[in-house]
């Protein structure tokens, strides 16, 4: 896969096959993204294709300071956050919410209900192409804000830094809302694939 | 956090240090501490895999292809930026 600096050479010397690269590449998250700041999927994808227009005319003051991904979804959560009519809160961290239903453990706080396993079912049970489907119906089930950051840190391996910087959220928020992401996405993924032996 | 960390760890609390294990934001006691959980503990052992499974599963979604239509909507947004530099 070429790398995005190289993308961004070309784009800056006016290919325009590159720039269809660099869409085809961040064009879906950026979509889901910016899905969970608007009230529709047809201004999200308006937020997406300003996006798109706000990177071309940025082209010559982008100084490479981020990477060019942090960039484009920065952009992309200014535009959607200024679009979106949808209250962002940012204090979610407050309401507890457990990793795993408190009533898989007993009164000593050992599991009592153990993890059912999943792991192999999943490669066995579900087609290769049709495993991707499965990943992004899971995915939708998060909540808006813990999506978002399973979405840059865990589809587009974003570091924690660069997450922070994108959603201007703290580190510590960071983190929590990843980890109730990560450990929601598993309890979806025991529901749909565990219980085979 | 300390008089919690004098105790052994039960299931329900390790669980919720797995991120925390995984983004190497644990103090070393603490580390040690939960490493030693999951010595004893093929469940929670279990589940700490099952969460890298799942960071890994997440990793591997690739994108989607855009459609004709879609690359000549992006062609055409290309083309009417040079454009407009012009």
């Amino acid at each position: 896969m070429e790398a995005d600096g190289d993308l961004l050479l070309r784009l800056r010397a006016g290919d325009e096959r590159a720039f269809v690269t660099l869409v085809e590449r961040y064009q879906e998250q950026m979509l889901r993204l910016a899905t969970s700041f608007v009230p529709s999927r047809a201004v999200a994808e308006e937020v997406v294709q300003d996006t798109w227009l706000a990177l071309l005319r940025g082209l010559d003051a982008f100084e490479g300071r981020s990477s060019l991904k942090t960039w484009l979804f920065s952009i992309l959560v200014n535009q959607a956050r200024t679009t979106g009519s949808r209250e962002h809160r940012s204090v979610p961290v407050a309401d507890p919410e457990p990793a795993v239903d408190p009533a898989r453990f007993d009164a000593s706080g050992s599991w009592a209900d153990p993890p059912e396993h999943w792991v192999e079912a999943v490669e066995s049970r579900v087609e290769a192409g049709k495993l991707a489907d499965c990943i992004r119906e899971l995915m939708d089930e998060l909540p808006a804000r813990q999506r978002e950051v399973v979405i840059l840190r865990d589809v587009e391996e974003m570091s924690s830094e660069e997450v922070c910087s994108v959603l201007a959220i703290s580190d510590g928020n960071q983190r929590v809302l990843l980890h109730r992401g990560r450990s929601r996405l598993r309890q979806l993924f025991e529901d749909a694939f565990g219980g085979v032996r | 956090m300390r008089l919690l960390l004098r105790r052994d760890l039960v299931c329900q609390q390790a669980v919720e240090l797995v991120t925390d294990y995984l983004e190497g934001a644990l103090s070393r006691r603490a580390r040690r501490r939960f490493e030693a959980h999951l010595a004893g503990c093929p469940h929670c052992t279990e589940y700490l895999a099952q969460m890298r499974e799942t960071i890994r599963l997440t990793g591997r979604l690739e994108p989607e292809d855009l459609t004709p239509q879609q690359r000549d909507e992006f062609v055409e947004l290309y083309r009417r930026w040079r454009s407009e530099q012009e």
